[in-house]
């Protein structure tokens, strides 16, 4: 009884509240004149950065392989999503649910034999491969004159900020059950030893799969959603310096922690919008700082820690009894 | 019906020079692949880390020889050795102060710091230079007709210069005391250090060798290719890097096949098929090679220890 009174303690119930309180924010700023344009496209942003940076934080932090193909499955997302908005249906609010599932969709299916292919090999094999992903994706945008080639398609905007907040809250809460789950528990024992984790029983090739297509799957849905929060995309856009900003952001707040995702793409959005002016040197300053972070910090601002709320109860009754006083 | 058929071996052979012609500016292009390759491979045989690093160095190998034909007028020879000591230098340097704190720790760290060091060099080029430059000549080319073919004294002396590093490497790898404890390295990273041989100042020397000729590379390239700009190091390194994997990475050999092979598949496919299905090919090509040879052509599958 004492430690669920004690979990209870911990003051679950703002959560709900705060999730509650923010959609209705979100909600009412497409009415009242609350947020300017510039804001609520940059909350937009957070938004998607917080999608990208969770989902690749299940491969890059949960997992600790080192995958950089996720500009990949953003672009993979964007341009199915848009395909399906501007070229199959019309563009209208009641598709853009489809649109953005059948984008997560696309994704994940080439997620999936992607990963086939890469966890034949070990280790480093996976940036290899992400990366040739990346290119061949590019390079297919731009020979293909459907979507428009090298120069990319106009898409219709329909990403609002309710929207955005909705994913986010609904992909956190995917991500948070999985990794809680049986299916997280072998993703964290291939990341501490993947030898040792197969000798144990955990059915390695499946559990690196099965995360490798949650991941893209979650990286097309930020796709579809950035592909209808501007007006416009090409191939350009989801490239190698994309698949970094996405690794800056994941490093910065943290590996293996929801609320470092949380925290590390709010931060680097903001920042680099602060650091717009700059021009060229924005480009110099970013790298460097995920060079600096792994120099001396490189697990992050939360690295392999979570906030009480991004815990499941019954993960911090198990806690609590675990670090219970004598 | 003669005319006929003269017309047809004509066109025969007209299309034999063709690609006879195309093998020669194969030859070029794989070359310098090789020479960037070889970078790659190496630092991944001593480390088995991928230097995603190295593509702007062979980047600024081009920059460097630019600003120092500006400013100096040197001989050729002379040029190429100095962009190859600073080049190798500023490899060296990276290794000291930014991979060398990391080792011991997660391979992952290395890795990304590999790729922002790479961005960071990259990008800091392009604030210095945001226009693409032109690559002065440094001597007058001439062509020469061969059977009927034209090559230039500019493309051999590439290939040349290419060749005659690939086989001075070889031999340092294979023949010198130090060539041996880098191999040694290689293979047993953590025994070689107890058997007294100096692991810091031979991946030091790798990494100077590996970014030395990949220095080299990027001035050749920049003679060849004459527009220089601070995006080749990812357009053209990365190719090599691929190259390098093609040929199994870790392997020297393997470096200097997969870029023939690459240089020769990108010539082709320009000379036959639309030019912006060139890199749709060859990475789609790594792709095909790493289903049916996981570690490349001569690559070695790394014994797993418990």
């Amino acid at each position: 009884m004492k430690p669920f009174l004690a979990a209870a303690a911990i003051a679950r119930w703002p959560l709900p509240v705060l999730i509650a309180a923010g959609f209705a924010f979100t909600v009412a700023a497409q009415y009242l004149p609350i947020l300017n344009g510039y804001t609520q496209f940059v909350l937009i942003t957070v938004g998607i950065n917080i999608i990208l940076c969770a989902s690749l934080n299940l491969v890059n932090g949960y997992m600790g392989e080192f995958s950089v193909g996720h500009a990949g499955f953003m672009s993979l997302g964007a341009y199915s999503a848009a395909i399906f908005t501007t070229k199959w249906l019309p563009a209208t609010p009641a598709a853009f649910l489809p649109a953005v599932l059948f984008g997560g969709a696309v994704a994940a299916v080439i997620g999936f034999f992607l990963a086939l292919l890469s966890f034949k090999t070990r280790g480093d094999y996976l940036a290899i491969i992400t990366l040739a992903f990346l290119m061949i994706v590019k390079s297919t945008w731009e020979n293909l004159p459907y979507v428009g080639g090298p120069r990319g398609i106009t898409t219709a905007p329909l990403t609002t900020l309710p929207w955005v907040f909705a994913a986010v809250v609904a992909t956190i809460w995917i991500i948070r059950n999985l990794v809680y789950s049986k299916f997280g528990r072998a993703v964290i024992a291939i990341r501490e030893d993947e030898i040792a984790a197969n000798a144990m029983g955990v059915r390695v090739r499946e559990a690196k799969i099965l995360a490798f297509v949650v991941s893209s799957f979650f990286g097309g849905v930020a796709g579809a959603l950035s592909a209808h929060a501007t007006f416009f995309i090409n191939p350009g856009q989801f490239d190698i310096l994309k698949s970094t900003e996405i690794l800056v952001m994941v490093y910065l707040g943290g590996i293996g922690s929801l609320a470092g995702s949380i925290l590390g793409a709010t931060i680097f959005t903001f920042l680099s919008q602060a650091l717009q002016p700059l021009g060229y040197w924005r480009l110099v300053i970013l790298p460097l700082i995920l060079v600096l972070l792994m120099l001396f910090r490189p697990r992050g601002i939360m690295g392999l820690r979570e906030l009480p709320w991004f815990l499941p109860r019954r993960e911090l009754l198990i806690k609590r009894e675990l670090y219970k006083k004598p | 019906m003669i005319l006929a058929a003269a017309a047809a071996s004509s066109a025969f052979s007209g299309w034999a020079f063709y690609l006879a012609q195309q093998s020669i500016n194969a030859l070029q292009l794989g070359s310098i692949y090789a020479l960037i390759a070889l970078g790659y491979s190496m630092v991944y045989g001593v480390l088995t880390m991928i230097n995603f690093a190295h593509g702007d160095l062979f980047m600024l190998g081009a920059f460097a020889c630019l600003l120092i034909a500006a400013f100096l007028p040197l001989p050729f020879v002379v040029i190429l050795l100095l962009v190859i000591l600073l080049i190798g230098l500023l490899g060296a340097l990276i290794e000291r102060v930014a991979y060398r704190p990391l080792r011991g720790g997660p391979r992952v760290s290395a890795i990304i710091t590999a790729l922002g060091c790479g961005l960071v060099i990259e990008n800091l080029t392009l604030v210095n230079f945001p226009y693409a430059q032109r690559m002065p000549a440094l001597f007058t080319s001439t062509s020469y007709q061969v059977a009927g073919l034209t090559i230039s004294t500019l493309q051999l002396l590439i290939i040349g210069i290419s060749v005659a590093l690939m086989l001075g490497l070889d031999f340092f790898i294979y023949k010198t005391r130090y060539g041996i404890a880098m191999r040694a390295i290689a293979f047993d990273a953590r025994t070689v250090p107890l058997m007294g041989v100096p692991a810091d100042r031979i991946i030091s020397l790798t990494f100077l060798i590996g970014a030395g000729l990949g220095g080299a590379a990027g001035m050749l390239y920049g003679l060849a290719y004459p527009v220089i700009a601070p995006s080749m190091g990812v357009l053209v390194g990365w190719k090599a890097f691929i190259a390098a994997v093609i040929g199994g990475i870790g392997s020297v050999r393997g470096a200097v096949l997969g870029g023939f092979i690459l240089g020769g598949v990108e010539i082709m496919v320009v000379a036959f098929l639309p030019s912006t299905y060139r890199d749709l090919i060859s990475y789609s090509l790594l792709l095909v090679i790493l289903i049916f040879k996981p570690y490349g052509l001569l690559g070695r599958a790394p014994n797993q220890k418990v």
